[in-house]
């Protein structure tokens, strides 16, 4: 137990970045899914003073905190190859960036 | 000298909160990158470490107070609707930059890009402290795990940085303004 508190795997620090990136791109996703779907933009109103906002930003939370426990749970003893990890997570937030950025969201929707 | 309730609001999430967060960036990466330096001969103390794992914990803290604070008591000021055939449209921040080709971009651009990108930065810090308080005595030895770390807090820079800008260039252009009015100081008129 004391050599594996000096010496932790790096599995728990995988999934802490591996799921703030899925929030990231899920952030993203939502922000263009609430600005092309007057439907859905409507279900992420969950505050209606803040509007689509409080449901894109509620929604792409509960997907971060849910990831960063599910692969807690499965990475907590193991070691994980990082390098590979970095690189999938630097994809989902660019990805995650490009999806937020006004310009780009109407590029996608043809506007 | 007075300002109004949304202003002061508005003062706390752009000036206080977010001000205080962006001024923290600096020491952050400095202390990250000298104490996880695998080529570095100086290592933190334990004493050290639990400090700098305090002051991300912190700049987290902020970056959630920055993102809330504006998200549920400034941004729903911003976005007010004002009664049909309201002519002045200065409590009306949003409705005042769409109703001018030459601000509009401000919000088409500014503030949508703002209200989402800012939320980067308190995902990608809360990782950061949480990295810190678990590897930070390792981190010089993992070059992969300091390079995450590195990439998160510049990650989170930018996208406080981005939201910045705009909050501040949204506040010269349309303020959030109104509610009721503090007065701070009393002074004598000058003739």
């Amino acid at each position: 137990m004391a050599e594996e508190q000096a010496n932790p795997s790096n599995g728990s620090a995988a999934a802490a970045l591996l799921s703030a990136a899925i929030g990231g791109c899920a952030l993203g996703v939502f922000a263009l899914g609430g600005d092309a779907f007057p439907t859905l933009a409507r279900a992420f109103t969950l505050w209606r003073p803040t509007g689509p906002l409080s449901g894109v930003t509620d929604a792409a939370i509960i997907v971060w905190l849910v990831g960063w426990i599910v692969l807690s749970r499965r990475w907590t003893r193991r070691d994980v190859d990082l390098r590979r990890i970095n690189r999938i997570a630097a994809a989902l937030f660019a990805a995650g960036l490009l999806l937020t950025f006004p310009p780009f969201m109407d590029l996608i929707q043809g506007k | 000298m007075e300002i109004t309730v949304r202003d002061a609001v508005a003062v706390v999430h752009g000036m206080v909160f977010g001000a205080a967060l962006l001024l923290a960036f600096t020491g952050a990466a400095v202390a990250v990158c000298a104490s996880a330096s695998s080529q570095n001969p100086w290592s933190a103390t334990p004493a050290q470490r639990h400090l700098l794992t305090t002051y991300l914990g912190v700049m987290a803290l902020l970056a959630w107070s920055t993102v809330l604070l504006g998200a549920y008591a400034v941004y729903p000021w911003y976005r007010a609707v004002p009664p049909p055939g309201t002519v002045d449209l200065s409590a009306f921040p949003q409705r005042l930059l769409m109703s001018n080709p030459r601000t509009t971009g401000w919000h088409d651009i500014g503030m949508e890009w703002k209200e989402h990108v800012a939320w980067f930065a308190p995902i990608g810090l809360t990782a950061v402290a949480f990295i810190h308080a678990r590897y930070a005595a390792r981190l010089h030895a993992m070059r992969p795990l300091r390079n995450a770390v590195l990439g998160l807090l510049a990650l989170a820079f930018v996208s406080a940085s981005v939201a910045g800008f705009f909050g501040a260039m949204l506040n010269k252009h349309a303020p959030v303004r109104g509610g009721p009015t503090l007065v701070l100081m009393r002074g004598e008129p000058h003739g």
